[in-house]
């Protein structure tokens, strides 16, 4: 921890404090990160999105596991982290279609080299190591952030990706969003591991701890990790103590296994209050940034807003064109036969299908 | 020069070599491919040839394996994976299910995965339990997949180059038990692309579609039957997906009659897939159902009883005469 939840510095011999540009961007995108994640509750409940996992208290961690890249580095998000995909520069409407059921991953992956985001736990993990692995061949100084949550540390793949990450050397940072809960089931019944980091010994990783809810300490430890990969020390693994604000979805029901208290203890300690008052006491954060910082999240909620509040209309096509590069001539017969289906349709309903 | 005896395993190794050298982002990964040369010696060289960035054993952990191919191909390799026997690579078949093989949908194409994933295949080497499985129903039922089993040393060459040429995932299916036949190979050939079936031998009374290790046993089936007198045609389908229907079809339309062969478990398995598309292409040209003879729907069983498992030449024979050629 470099700033305390009242916002005060805490004496840190290891780490130092990020500087007042680095942490005003931070703010920044807490306050976007937080709006979008608050637009994207609203917008399930007008049915626009058909479900969203949100980060909302964990947004220190979205905002700094994209802020520490840079260009050529990559990404691989799970369904929990669109505000670090937005952060990273990705269009939330992109981004949000996998969500709002147009399609699986609306963005192109290898303009902003962020990953589909992966809705499977930990597969995605062998994936970065791969990445990495390619880049290293090409001589290439990329580093990738593979992101994952405290129940994806169960999953085998987990365990291989490090494995394979550490006998390759690969520079991936495998960064561990500890937010309590896979679903309903707490933390106690993933591990009893002194702590997830720890999951790294077995593997030869070095493993580093951070208080998930203070983004300077988050920018400082994944800072350093991005730069040892880099270097070519090997992969790094970051476990943030954080928590899951809300239900794992809007289709889950958190009061049937957690107490309003446990939940109410974390509000003291959220991400975007710690920072405003140290930034406001630096002087760096003053009122007037403040209002242009929540306008700017205001444009971006409503952008998102505007571009799902249109309505796409989903192509047929788009079912049989992406299996193969050249559809095989069973998916043409099955394409015709829709599109037959769909004329048909037209005739009788007068309705474009 | 061009044309030379090899052994299957012989000209998949070949076929690595040429493919490494010509394109340097072809890479070959999986367990002991490295300085042993894989437990069949596919990749026997290829580390010393092209240096261990090229040909590289990897921790013995096929998720990983399959999980790290996935992100070398989206990073700009063409990745070979071996998995060491087929039942061993079911560790990865979620990597995949839901990833090789859905990667070009999920993105709306623009991430592609050009990689190949070898597995050593099904049985009749009286290998121990865990080492015979004929697995192709999992992967033809997979799409996103292109799944193909060659028969003949030059189609394993042939096929191979393909598979690494082609820009989606290849699931190639390698026969063990003719890892070690030998027969003329004309590298200089064009290759075949994959899709095609051939007809590997003329006939004019019965078709028997077979592929990869059914192939021989086909051919010695309508070798055994023209000496008593009936005609077969034998077609070797090569490429289970995508599937050849048109040649295929056309051969059963020429003979009215067909068995499908194949040692994989019959229930709900390629031959019956075979048979339904055959039947509903095909049914007026048809004079008798079209027959399987296929493994039992049983665990692939132990050495000294496999010989009942697979299937032979009497059991195929078996069911050619039973295509109700006294009603026609």
């Amino acid at each position: 921890m470099l700033i305390d939840p009242d916002g005060s510095v805490a004496t840190q011999d290891a780490w130092q404090l990020p500087d007042h540009d680095t942490l005003l961007a931070a703010y920044a995108a807490l306050v976007t990160g937080r709006r979008l994640n608050d637009q994207c509750y609203a917008l399930v409940r007008q049915g626009r999105l058909a479900v969203y996992p949100s980060s909302h208290g964990q947004e220190a961690c979205q905002v700094a596991a994209a802020q520490v890249l840079g260009e050529g580095d990559w990404m691989f998000p799970t369904y929990r982290d669109t505000v670090a995909s937005v952060t990273r520069g990705l269009d939330p409407v992109e981004v949000l279609t996998l969500l709002k059921g147009d399609w699986h991953c609306g963005y192109d992956p290898t303009k902003h080299l962020v990953a589909p985001q992966a809705t499977p736990l930990a597969t995605q993990l062998p994936h970065a190591v791969g990445v990495a692995h390619a880049a290293r061949l090409k001589g290439e100084a990329t580093v990738v952030m593979a992101l994952c949550g405290d129940g994806a540390t169960s999953e085998g793949d987990f365990h291989e990706a490090l494995n394979f990450a550490a006998v390759f050397r690969a520079p991936v940072v495998f960064f561990i969003q500890n937010n309590q809960y896979a679903i309903s089931v707490p933390l106690s019944r993933q591990s009893v591991a002194p702590s997830l980091a720890h999951k790294g010994v077995g593997y030869g990783v070095p493993g580093e701890r951070v208080d998930g809810n203070d983004a300077a300490a988050l920018l400082a430890v994944l800072r350093a990790a991005v730069s040892r990969a880099r270097a070519g020390e090997g992969p790094q693994l970051v476990e943030a103590h954080t928590y899951r604000m809300q239900a794992h979805t809007n289709a889950d029901d958190a009061t049937r296994y957690r107490e309003e208290d446990e939940v109410a203890a974390w509000v003291a300690r959220d991400p975007l209050t710690r920072l405003e008052i140290f930034l406001r006491a630096e002087g760096v954060l003053t009122d007037e940034i403040a209002e242009r910082l929540t306008k700017d999240a205001e444009r971006v909620a409503q952008h998102t807003r505007d571009g799902l509040n249109l309505d796409v209309r989903p192509n047929h096509e788009d079912l049989f064109q992406h299996i193969y590069a050249e559809p095989t001539p069973q998916l043409r017969e099955q394409q015709a036969l829709v599109a037959d289906e769909l004329t048909r349709e037209l005739t009788v309903t007068g309705a474009p299908a | 020069m061009s044309h030379e005896k090899l052994t299957m395993a012989q000209a998949l190794n070949r076929a690595l070599r040429d493919a490494m050298a010509e394109d340097s982002t072809v890479l070959v990964l999986g367990e002991d491919v490295g300085p042993l040369g894989g437990v069949f010696r596919v990749t026997d060289g290829l580390t010393a040839e092209f240096g261990e960035d090229r040909c590289f054993d990897t921790p013995l952990a096929e998720a990983g394996i399959m999980g790290m191919a996935v992100g070398l191909a989206m990073n700009g390799m063409r990745p070979v994976v071996e998995m060491q026997f087929d039942a061993f690579a079911y560790p990865a078949f979620e990597q995949v299910v839901s990833h090789v093989a859905k990667m070009r949908n999920r993105t709306r194409g623009a991430v592609s995965l050009p990689m190949v994933i070898r597995v050593p295949y099904a049985g009749g080497i009286g290998g121990v339990e865990h080492h015979c499985d004929s697995s192709e129903a999992y992967y033809a039922h997979t799409p996103g997949l292109h799944v193909v089993a060659p028969a003949t040393p030059a189609d394993a060459y042939g096929l191979l180059r393909s598979a690494i040429a082609s820009a989606d995932p290849v699931v190639f299916l390698e026969p063990k038990k003719l890892y070690w036949a030998k027969d003329e190979v004309d590298l200089a050939e064009a290759v075949p692309p994959i899709g095609r079936a051939v007809v590997r031998r003329e006939g004019t009374d019965a078709t028997l579609i077979a592929y990869g290790p059914s192939v021989p046993v086909a051919l010695e089936a309508a070798a055994v039957a023209s000496q008593e007198g009936r005609s077969l045609q034998v077609v070797d389908v090569r490429s289970i997906v995508p599937f050849d229907d048109e040649t295929v079809c056309t051969a059963v339309r020429s003979t009215g009659r067909a068995v499908v062969v194949a040692e994989a478990s019959g229930f709900a398995s390629v031959a019956s897939e075979i048979v339904a598309r055959v039947t509903e292409r095909c049914f007026h040209s048809l004079a008798a159902p079209v027959r399987r003879v296929t493994g039992f729907d049983i665990p692939f069983p132990p050495p000294k009883l496999e010989h009942l498992q697979l299937p032979g030449v009497d059991r195929v024979l078996d069911a050619v005469d039973d295509l109700q050629w006294d009603e026609s």
